[in-house]
């Protein structure tokens, strides 16, 4: 067959790309919405928590996730180091996911309870002051940042139409759990609940 | 296809000339925010207590102004000269192209501005939020319908290899970006990915490698075929071959995604997938480099003499160097130990600044000064000095990174005799240190290539007249033989 047809037409080029391109996504994304080992949520979770949502957006916006994956592989190595190995299940109302590609610092899927409060708070003033080796950069502005009460109502909303069981006492509730909380407060929060659904973890 | 088109037409040379400046104004803006962000790395108080100069808000930034800024203007501009002049064709609808020039630096100015603010989708490559991916749509429509516009009342009968490549990236592209950022807005700066977990993560990824397959890759490709056979004044090596690897290429990258989720929580058989698909990737990207690199066949002393080809045969190595370090990567086995650590840093950055940054500036010294009238550069040592500034600084900044991150993967697996861990996670980050500075250094020499390119730039075109070109009235010699030499 001659490649001549194709290099005189641009429309027939055009569509063959298309065509072409399109085969890696329709196989490899479009099965993964009726895998439930993908989609189904592992027993026992519960969405996250007003002050918890409002760290996780904290956690997004100073782009932890650059620095800090969410994603324990099943290796040896790893399972010793951070506990169980992570499922799809835990992540399934995770929009988006926050599995990062990259350990500057430690794996954090399962960093929940492992530390206290007040060492998270020290360490997120000034990291060097509790790992004195540390390259993470201080966050001292998250302590005199006050959380608007209001934000997280339509936050847990908008988080619904896309599949989180929140319900509407959730919604409603939600501001009076944030107020006069600060982000400190809110990170925290969010990592101490982090990977602590799954019992049995080393 | 006729001969009697009148020979008075001009071509559209100012959004070459627009895109073709700001991509050496923002190759200079982004490699020095890689630089500040390598310095945190080393003085991570260096920016203490300012938000919008921490970290975790500029590594977005650098990744998007090197990406989209520096890669996409250069792509937008070089896409604009070589289908005019392959296609013997002015640009279909020139007020279009030149509202591309203004919305894409509109997107640019937008990101700089927002991602400092912390406003971020939170998915790599992507992390403007929705009104700005809006108007990044708008203006990649607009773009396509351009860049197709002008192939489609082309004079030659045969579409030039280079468009074949640039017109598969501003397709696959405009698919990729629709499809990923699909969200779910809360407010105008804040917004939900609509993909739950695990498929927000294949999604992601599908658009992530295909970005560094089409936005980093195929449009380069375009333009190596353009700009190398006209540096070298060779024809392209072989047709056939382009053929091949041209589609084997676009239809083979887009199934490669999930060997950045290696033993994540995705499942195995999309792993497996997208490990053999990775594997099966090395053979048209070789043919790429193939092509490239034999189009220089008979013109080989040229490297003696032509800093230009210099760029151009360093960059085309560099791509096969880490286009087959990709696929290596992508086996399991070796991903086990790679993955997360700074050899995938280290792999990107010699695609990025080996392959995609020095194929763009050996073609940005070939076109900046034919688009003013000059016939070279105001400087061709500069672009000498220039050369050898990017090619220590791209080594010194892998070498460190490779180092780095094979070392980060060994201490983190090591265990001793009893079973237990044998460092801590902050020992490996304590060994990292020196090669943390090697990398800096290593970039701190891109970046004074860069800026002594924006020197040479400024002193070839300050008080030039910009050209104009009639675009010949006869029609682009036709038939294969004739098609591996462009215009």
């Amino acid at each position: 067959m001659s490649h001549e047809i194709v290099e005189k037409r641009i429309g027939l080029m055009g569509l063959l790309i298309i065509l072409v391109v399109s085969g890696g996504g329709l196989a490899e994304i479009v099965p993964l919405f009726s895998q439930v080992e993908v989609t189904a949520p592992v027993e026992g979770m519960k969405p996250l928590a007003a002050l918890e949502l409002a760290g996780r957006d904290v956690f997004i916006r100073e782009g932890c996730h650059v620095c800090h994956t969410q994603m324990v592989r099943p290796l040896r190595a790893e399972t010793e180091r951070y506990g169980h190995y992570s499922l799809a299940g835990e992540s399934v109302w995770e929009h988006p996911f926050l599995w990062g590609s990259k350990r500057t610092g430690p794996d954090l899927a399962r960093v929940g309870t492992r530390y206290s409060d007040d060492w998270h708070r020290v360490h997120l003033m000034n990291p060097r002051d509790v790992v004195p080796e540390s390259n993470m950069p201080a966050f001292p502005w998250l302590a005199e940042a006050t959380l608007d009460p209001g934000a997280v109502g339509p936050k847990m909303k908008a988080l619904r139409t896309v599949g989180v069981p929140y319900t509407d006492d959730d919604i409603v509730g939600a501001a009076a759990k944030v107020t006069g909380k600060t982000e400190l407060d809110a990170v925290i929060a969010y990592l101490q609940q982090l990977g602590t659904i799954l019992k049995g973890k080393r | 296809m006729s001969l009697s088109t009148a020979p008075t037409l001009q071509y559209d040379y100012k959004v070459v000339r627009q895109f073709s400046i700001m991509a050496v104004v923002w190759a200079v803006v982004g490699m020095l925010v890689g630089v500040l962000l390598a310095t945190q790395l080393i003085w991570p108080e260096l920016t203490y207590g300012i938000p919008w100069l921490s970290y975790g808000r500029l590594r977005p930034l650098h990744t998007n102004a090197v990406i989209f800024a520096f890669g996409g203007s250069a792509l937008f501009g070089t896409s604009y000269y070589v289908v005019q002049r392959t296609c013997a064709t002015r640009l279909f609808l020139p007020g279009l192209a030149a509202l591309t020039f203004w919305g894409w630096q509109l997107v640019i100015v937008l990101a700089a501005v927002t991602l400092p603010l912390g406003m971020t989708s939170g998915k790599e490559y992507a992390e403007l939020e929705w009104p700005i991916d809006l108007l990044i749509a708008v203006v990649w429509i607009s773009y396509a319908v351009v860049f197709f516009g002008t192939v489609a009342r082309r004079q030659a009968r045969h579409i030039y290899v280079a468009n074949w490549f640039y017109g598969a990236f501003i397709l696959t592209v405009a698919l990729l970006h629709v499809v990923n950022s699909l969200e779910i807005p809360v407010s105008l700066t804040k917004s939900y990915s609509v993909y739950p977990g695990a498929i927000d993560a294949m999604v992601q990824w599908w658009y992530g490698h295909n970005a560094v397959g089409f936005f980093l890759t195929a449009g380069f490709l375009g333009m190596m075929y353009y700009f190398v056979p006209k540096q070298a004044e060779r024809p392209v090596y072989s047709y056939r071959l382009s053929v091949v690897h041209f589609w084997a290429l676009i239809g083979i990258y887009m199934w490669a995604g999930p060997h950045h989720l290696h033993y994540t929580a995705v499942p195995d058989w999309a792993q497996t997938l997208g490990m053999v698909f990775s594997i099966m990737l090395w053979a048209p990207s070789w043919g790429g480099m193939i092509n490239g690199l034999m189009t220089l066949s008979g013109a080989w002393e040229k490297l003696r003499t032509d800093p230009i080809i210099r760029f151009m045969v360093v960059a085309i190595s560099f791509y096969g160097m880490s286009t087959f370090e990709g696929p290596m990567m992508a086996i399991k086995a070796v991903n086990a130990l790679s993955h997360d650590t700074d050899w995938t840093i280290g792999h990107v950055h010699s695609g990025a600044l080996g392959w995609v940054a020095m194929i763009t500036l050996g073609c940005l010294y070939h076109l900046i000064p034919r688009l003013y009238g000059k016939k070279q550069m105001y400087s061709v040592a500069a672009i000498n000095v220039h050369f050898w500034l990017s090619t220590i600084g791209v080594v010194l900044y892998i070498s460190s990174m490779w180092i780095a991150g094979v070392m980060q993967g060994l201490m983190w697996r090591a265990v001793n005799d009893d079973g237990t861990l044998t460092y801590t996670f902050i020992e490996a980050l304590k060994a990292t240190y020196p090669y943390y500075v090697g990398r800096l250094l290593g970039g701190v020499a891109f970046l004074a290539g860069a800026v002594l390119m924006g020197w040479n730039v400024w002193k070839t075109v300050a008080g030039a007249q910009p050209v104009s070109e009639s675009v010949p009235g006869s029609a682009y010699p036709v038939g294969s033989a004739n098609l591996a030499r462009p215009a």
